[in-house]
């Protein structure tokens, strides 16, 4: 589903090239939850820009569901990145001029859906993560756990079979953490592959593996004992 | 999409609403001076009967002294004619409809009932209201039968009509012109060309004339053009028959020719008269005799001059100003606005709809600022026309008469805004599009 191999990005100055990534390979299979971890400067988050199509890569081959996603013009890789990938982000990124509601709406807006099949989802994604009476909230108004729900609401409105998170939890305190990965946890189990960018060991012991990188590149690989309810993703297998 | 893009563009301005507003207001002031400048240009170099550019033309032929050229820093011939050569040409039968005229002065009260007041008179020919296309209130213009002999028949302007008649349908009532009795065969209904292209000498934004008789009139009660006269050589002139063989000029004269056939013919008419002249001694200068075109008539007597030109061309140098103003704050804005336009990106964006976006923003904001801009560049050109007014103490004429828009105007004026402000406004969203979303991502 998603298979990068010896992807190498470079980031360039006059003086220097740094390797983000080096050589770096990797297969994701359908509805696993893998967790990157590694200290800061080892690449995950360039490692999760490159897996959700915001950046390019220098070199190497990267095929999400089949599609060779390297020789994609602009409007497809966002199209694909639209309707495949969703994104929860440390600092929530909520847009603050718009409401919740208009904030899970924006990815569907690209998608072009009618008005009924927006509001649906709208209601269906706040649902899921116990906010649908707080539509007409700002962002300013809600609490962190809050603003990064109605963030996962809004990356599961598409129903994408990716969700791609950095450090959700980064600016939470620890009961918020905890629902929050409760509920990727549970979204996880809905059938939805779950990548997780994160320092935090316990929060990475939650996924069903943990791919630790080190100046961009993997350095260990480590599998947990499946949850009783995530069962069918035990067999992931490691690349 | 658009509805979407719309509302987007209201929250961005919701968002910096001084900023916005110093957007519009650049955009506005921009707009408004390059409006101002355009619109007194284009009143100054509209040709007001462009519908006949290709059929109505003023005849000028070079009679001057050999010696001095009639204005030594052009090389035009003079603008007039003699009474002479005028007469002659008109006795042509080659142009559709034919004018010889020249504005004089005269005095002129209702039968009977007011005091004569004074009352600029042009004498002319019958064809001038066909040729000119003058509308009329009442009744008609004379016809050719009338113009020679003259018969005394008189078409009044309708000020002159209010004045005298009260608006009445005045045709069929007599006037006293410097003490001649004329009947009122017509009533001119409103009518101001700008420029005044058939008769420029007195002044290419004055008005028209209050009345106009036949042109034989004028010659018979040896009437002076009140205009511009100039005159060469040393023949004496006691009276007016002398002056009317002359080397002097001071008569317009316009021919309508309705194909280039007939164009062609008329001009080597007049090349005729001009050699059969040239052989018995007249005209030794060149060989100059013009058809001129409205168009470019207005050209050759430079009622557009250079201090309009340059006025225009500082017009939108400050617009541009104005503009690179609104680009370097637009880009501020959008930049400011990147790790918004990050997210967007990464819920599925494409650089397309980032550029759409924000380029309906541009287009709002263009709207505001033409909107805005109108209403300043009409407040500025009333200003100007009232100055001018106080200047011309109420009278009618000059600068004034070109400070107001016209449908055209407002059309440029909208199309110049809406042109300008998305062309200012696509280098900042084609910038925003490009931007790198991960790399703002991070730092919301």
């Amino acid at each position: 589903m998603l298979k990068m191999n010896d992807v190498s990005k470079i980031y360039r100055t006059d003086l220097i090239e740094t390797y983000a990534l080096r050589k770096f390979s990797l297969e994701v299979t359908a509805g696993e939850f893998v967790a990157v971890t590694g200290p800061s400067g080892s690449g995950k988050t360039t490692f999760l820009n490159v897996a959700g199509l915001l950046e390019s890569f220098d070199s190497g081959s990267f095929q999400l569901d089949g599609t060779d996603v390297h020789e994609l013009s602009d409007d497809a890789r966002s199209r694909l990145r639209n309707e495949r990938i969703g994104f929860i982000f440390q600092s929530f990124n909520l847009i603050p001029d718009l409401n919740v509601r208009d904030n899970v709406e924006v990815p569907l807006r690209y998608r072009r859906l009618s008005a009924t099949d927006r509001s649906e989802r709208i209601a269906s994604a706040l649902e899921l993560v116990g906010l649908a009476s707080r539509m007409k909230h700002m962002p300013s108004q809600l609490s962190g756990g809050q603003q990064q729900r109605v963030a996962i609401a809004r990356a599961i409105a598409g129903d994408p079979a990716f969700l791609l998170a950095d450090e959700p939890t980064g600016n939470l305190d620890s009961l918020m953490a905890r629902q929050v990965v409760d509920l990727l946890e549970q979204i996880n189990e809905m059938g939805t592959t779950i990548l997780l960018v994160t320092h935090d060991p316990e929060l990475a012991r939650r996924a069903q593996r943990n791919v630790h990188l080190v100046d961009g590149q993997i350095a260990d690989f480590h599998a947990y004992e499946p949850r009783p309810s995530a069962a069918g993703n035990a067999g992931a297998a490691l690349a | 999409m658009f509805a979407y893009y719309a509302r987007l563009a209201l929250h961005s301005f919701g968002r910096n609403p001084g900023l916005t507003a110093l957007m519009v207001l650049a955009i506005a002031l921009g707009i408004a001076v390059s409006v101002m400048t355009l619109t007194v240009y284009h009143g100054m170099s509209g040709n007001p009967i462009w519908w006949k550019s290709d059929r109505l033309y003023t005849v000028t032929m070079d009679n001057w002294d050999p010696q001095n050229a009639y204005r030594p820093d052009s090389r035009l011939p003079p603008p007039e004619m003699t009474y002479r050569d005028a007469h002659h040409l008109f006795d042509s039968g080659i142009p559709e409809r034919k004018v010889l005229m020249y504005s004089s002065n005269g005095v002129m009260s209702a039968a009977g009932n007011t005091a004569p007041v004074p009352v600029n008179t042009r004498f002319t020919t019958a064809d001038f209201f066909a040729m000119f296309e003058v509308p009329f209130l009442y009744g008609n213009g004379w016809s050719s039968g009338a113009d020679s002999p003259p018969q005394p028949v008189i078409v009044l302007s309708r000020d002159e009509n209010d004045k005298l008649f009260g608006g009445a349908n005045s045709v069929g009532r007599t006037v006293r012109w410097n003490d001649h009795e004329f009947r009122i065969v017509g009533v001119l209904n409103d009518w101001f060309p700008l420029p005044r292209y058939y008769d420029l000498n007195g002044g290419a934004f004055s008005p028209p004339d209050a009345a106009y008789l036949p042109f034989n009139w004028g010659v018979e009660l040896e009437q002076l053009n009140n205009e511009e006269t100039d005159c060469w050589g040393s023949h004496p002139v006691n009276n007016f028959k002398d002056f009317m063989n002359a080397e002097c000029v001071w008569l317009q004269m316009w021919v309508e020719l309705p194909s280039s056939a007939a164009r062609t013919r008329m001009q080597e008419f007049m090349d005729g008269y001009w050699a059969e002249q040239h052989k018995a001694g007249r005209f030794q200068r060149p060989r100059d005799n013009r058809l001129t075109n409205v168009s470019q008539w207005l050209r050759d007597r430079q009622v557009v001059d250079n201090d309009n030109r340059l006025l225009v061309g500082l017009g939108f140098a400050f617009l541009a100003v104005c503009l690179i103003n609104t680009v370097g704050l637009l880009l501020a804005k959008f930049l400011n606005g990147a790790p918004v336009t990050g997210v967007r990106r990464a819920l599925g964006a494409s650089r397309r709809q980032i550029f759409a976006q924000h380029l309906i923003e541009v287009g709002a904001l263009s709207v505001a600022g033409a909107a805005l801009g109108l209403a300043l560049a009409a407040l500025g050109l009333a200003a100007v026309h009232h100055l001018y007014a106080s200047a011309h103490l109420g009278h009618r004429g000059g600068y004034q008469e070109i400070t107001h828009f016209d449908s055209i105007g407002v059309v440029w004026a909208v199309g110049l805004a809406v042109v300008a402000t998305l062309a200012a406004g696509l280098y900042p969203a084609w910038r925003v599009g490009r931007l790198p979303p991960a790399m703002y991502l991070k730092s919301q």
